[in-house]
């Protein structure tokens, strides 16, 4: 399909737009850590610490120049690669995080794989039979797992899988994965966990999308024509949907890099959110700000993605 | 006599309101279509004209339902047939085109595409052939570049253009039956005759049947053998078209007809008073970005002319001609960019938000969809006492008493005021929208086609109202309209306006014979008349629609 200049222009806008949303957030970043209570030099020496020593482990960590300075030679290093050293066990950033990301992005791709097919052709298919009984049963399914906490999922998959039947293991991690079956069954349950969140929203908002493009006067006339069911949703309205859906995907899936804080600690996966939790125990400024800092990228990268997809789906800008 | 086309007997079709509750909205209609015919189902919004068209295909908007009675299509017994079976015959055996084709094409979908889908549907013919067949069809429609045309998308043509390729896409099939649901009903007038002129070629060519749907006896009379009228989802009167229009025997179908004639407006005998209500001089307004105090987009381009007090002001020209912008600029909505207003012979400043509140009750704007211009969450009285208490202070007692006193004023009982908006019928939510504008007393009211979306007989109520008010309020209107008929009924002057600009500004009881401008006399003889051989014995001339219809 061709694409006009105005297609591509309104591309890069969006993409400049998240350039300059992603500087606001740093900004944004780096002075809302500033701000949290205590003292890093303080912290780390402890309650006998003489003020004398405060002070030259302050000027020694070049905590006493001005916070604009610090901020962009911090952004400085964040466009090179250098997320500077942890405060805490003198690590560089970088090092502490890698492990941990490619933990949490295995996870969200695994989840990304499952869910995004499954909650989609559930949301069309309700769509398509609108009020069937297979409507009605994804309607109070999806209900009924958004309004039971996360927690509670786990707990039960837990207790269900790990601690009656015996079929799965309780910690997914530190397990021996030797085989394909043994990293299949180190990470069924927290995917199933993830899963029935993440993808109750997009189904419904599928659904809603699909349903909505189903009521206009062109998809009627598809019927008039003599069209079925299926061709009437899928070559008529489906098209039309594409924006939305794209939206409600990327806005699910955004939760899997830095909302999944309760899914890690219940199943003691090592994965970014519960690297950030520990950083703000032990006020580890370079490496809240670098988690921050990730959480955000992943989030403004999935949400331009879906503008995208809405602005190159959009018939009105084609030729 | 042969055996007719389609048999409709005794179809009853019910409909589930939001409450709940069941209503009958087709109450036993029973007609033949013989092969090769055209009938026109002719009633106003509500008749259930439109829902028996669809019923004909099998099908029933979502809420509706066949409950009683049988409908045949040639061989087919529509009302027992299965939905799979009914999807086979759609689109060969009967087509649909749709009132509005823009809302009809798939945006996202090429027009080649939704033009021989038909044919890919119920695997008719091979690809090429249907494309081949398809620019064969939009030659014989008259549409502009027929080769290249269905390789855009729906929103690269025009509006004309649109509905004749929608006829092209119900006629891909080869149907023995096309239903037309009022498809020019969204259309400008000079755009309609070509529109209408397109479908009675097709038509005749073809030998195929056809319903017409449509409220419009002008239009009907142009294409359909045979009318039925219809009112409240029962038939009133059928009979051949001549018949009808010269001979109706029922009540109702006169009714309709009398809408038609044209009432000639008698203006009030006053003294003169010595500053026109009204003065516009070389108005400019526009939309879009401003740079160096001009506006991205021009839509109004130097617009002058007086109104004189008690007296009524037509003003008229298709889609896209600026007149509604004309009566934005007036009430300050749409602060116009040069030019000057001046109300009752003082300036008036171009923002709405730099007008003192004298000026802004003196000039009332009433907006032509009552739905969307009625809050539906407030009641009629919180809705008529809000310019009460904003204009005069009013509260308590004397506001409620003057409620009920403008609703009197529109010819509304009074107990009316504790209803929604959604409540009331489209004729008595446009008195309350007028009741609004009065509540202020103002001297000037611009009424933005208050009655384009009203019934005939509806719409003649309403300027009746509208003429009793001017004679007991000394009211002065500038009535907007596409339509000549209500403008020459209500108006003194009128202005033709064309892309921003009037053409030509004249006396309204002589429109038709003094219209000088040949832009004027484009629009005043693009109106259907009630005459079966208008159309086809209407001349003119295509160098002139060329320049400006709006096609």
């Amino acid at each position: 399909m061709l694409r006009s200049a105005t297609t591509w222009i309104l591309v890069g806008q969006r993409l400049g737009i998240a350039l300059i949303t992603l500087l606001i957030v740093s900004f944004a970043v780096f002075f809302a850590t500033e701000l949290l209570p205590g003292d890093v030099a303080e912290i780390l020496l402890g309650q006998a610490a003489t003020p004398e020593a405060v002070a030259g482990l302050r000027t020694a960590m070049g905590l006493d120049e001005p916070a604009i300075w610090r901020f962009l030679s911090w952004l400085g290093g964040l466009a090179t690669g250098d997320l500077g050293m942890s405060y805490v066990n003198k690590m560089a950033v970088a090092d502490l995080l890698s492990g941990r990301l490619m933990n949490t992005l295995r996870l969200a791709g695994i989840v990304t794989l499952v869910c995004v097919p499954v909650a989609l052709a559930l949301g069309i298919a309700a769509a398509m039979w609108r009020g069937s009984w297979l409507d009605r049963l994804v309607s109070v399914l999806t209900i009924s797992v958004i309004s039971v906490p996360e927690f509670m999922v786990a707990t039960l998959a837990v207790l269900v899988f790990a601690v009656w039947l015996d079929w799965l293991p309780a910690l997914s991690f530190g397990v021996d994965v030797d085989s394909l079956g043994d990293m299949l069954r180190a990470y069924a349950m927290p995917v199933i966990s993830l899963s029935f969140v993440v993808s109750a929203q997009m189904i419904r908002m599928t659904r809603a999308a699909v349903i909505e493009t189903i009521n206009t006067p062109y998809v009627e006339m598809a019927l008039l024509k003599g069209a079925s069911r299926t061709r009437m949703v899928l070559r008529h309205a489906l098209p039309n949907a594409l924006g939305p859906i794209a939206n409600a995907v990327a806005l699910s899936l955004s939760y899997l890099v830095g909302g999944v804080i309760i899914v890690e600690t219940v199943f003691n996966y090592p994965g970014v959110a519960k690297l950030m939790v520990d950083a703000v125990s032990t006020r580890d400024l370079p490496l809240i700000q670098s988690c921050a800092m990730i959480f955000c990228i992943s989030y403004l990268a999935l949400i331009t993605l879906a503008d995208m997809i809405a602005i190159l789906s959009n018939p009105r800008l084609r030729r | 006599m042969d055996q007719p086309l389609v048999s409709v007997r005794d179809l009853k079709i019910g409909a589930k309101t939001d409450s709940g509750r069941e209503v009958e909205i087709i109450k036993g209609v029973s007609f033949d279509i013989a092969p090769g015919e055209i009938v026109a189902l002719i009633g106003e919004s509500g008749s259930g004209k439109t829902t028996i068209a669809l019923s004909l295909m099998g099908h029933a908007r979502p809420g509706c339902a066949i409950h009683g009675g049988t409908i045949r299509v040639g061989r087919h017994e529509v009302t027992a047939m299965s939905e799979r079976q009914r999807a086979a015959m759609r689109g060969t055996e009967l087509s649909y085109v749709p009132q509005s084709a823009a809302a009809a094409f798939n945006p996202a979908k090429r027009i080649m595409d939704q033009v021989v889908e038909i044919t890919a549907i119920h695997k008719l013919m091979p690809r090429e052939q249907a494309e081949a067949k398809a620019r064969a069809l939009f030659r014989a429609l008259a549409l502009p570049d027929p080769d290249t045309i269905g390789h855009r998308y729906p929103h690269q043509v025009s509006g004309g253009q649109l509905q004749r390729l929608s006829a092209a896409m119900a006629l891909i099939g080869d149907p023995a039956l096309v239903i037309f649901d009022e498809p020019t009903t969204a259309l400008d007038v000079t755009t309609q005759i070509e529109v209408l002129r397109a479908f009675r070629s097709v038509m005749d060519k073809g030998a195929m049947a056809g319903v017409y749907v449509s409220h419009d006896l002008a239009v009907v009379a142009q294409i359909a053998d045979r009318i039925v009228v219809l009112k409240n989802g029962m038939v009133q009167e059928e009979g051949a078209t001549e018949q009808i229009l010269h001979a109706p025997k029922h009540p109702y179908t006169r009714q309709l007809l009398d809408a038609f004639e044209p009432v000639p407006h008698v203006p009030l005998d006053r003294p003169q008073a010595p500053e026109p209500i009204l003065t516009v001089q070389d108005l400019c307004a526009g939309y879009g970005v401003m740079r160096d105090g001009v506006p991205a987009a021009k839509i109004l381009h130097d617009v002058s002319f007086r109104l004189e007090r008690g007296r009524n002001l037509g003003v008229i020209g298709e889609s896209g001609s600026g007149k509604s912008t004309l009566a934005r600029a007036i009430a300050g909505i749409l602060p116009a960019y040069r030019g000057n207003l001046l109300l009752d012979g003082k300036e008036l400043a171009p923002l709405l938000q730099q007008r003192s509140k004298d000026e802004l009750r003196r000039v009332q704007i009433v907006f032509q969809l009552a739905d969307t211009a009625l809050n539906p969450a407030q009641s009629i009285e919180t809705i008529l006492a809000r310019p009460l208490a904003f204009y005069h202070g009013m509260t308590g007692a004397a506001r409620k008493a003057r409620v009920i006193e403008l609703l009197d004023m529109v010819r509304l009982p009074g107990h009316l005021r504790h209803r929604l908006p959604s409540e009331l019928s489209g004729g008595q939510k446009q008195r309350v929208n007028l009741a609004r504008a009065l509540a202020a007393e103002p001297e000037l009211i611009l009424c933005d086609e208050i009655t384009s979306a009203l019934d005939t007989v509806v719409a003649a109520a309403i300027l009746d109202l509208l003429k009793e008010l001017q004679r007991d309020l000394n009211l002065s209107y500038m009535f907007i309209s596409h339509d000549l008929s209500t403008v020459e009924a209500i108006c003194d002057e009128v202005l033709v306006m064309l892309k921003g600009r009037v053409v030509e500004a004249l006396p309204a009881a002589r429109m038709s014979t003094d219209a000088a401008h040949p832009y004027s006399r484009l629009l005043i003889g693009s109106i259907p008349q009630l005459d079966t051989g208008w159309l086809k014995g209407l001349e003119q001339d295509p160098a002139l629609i060329a320049q400006f219809a709006g096609r």
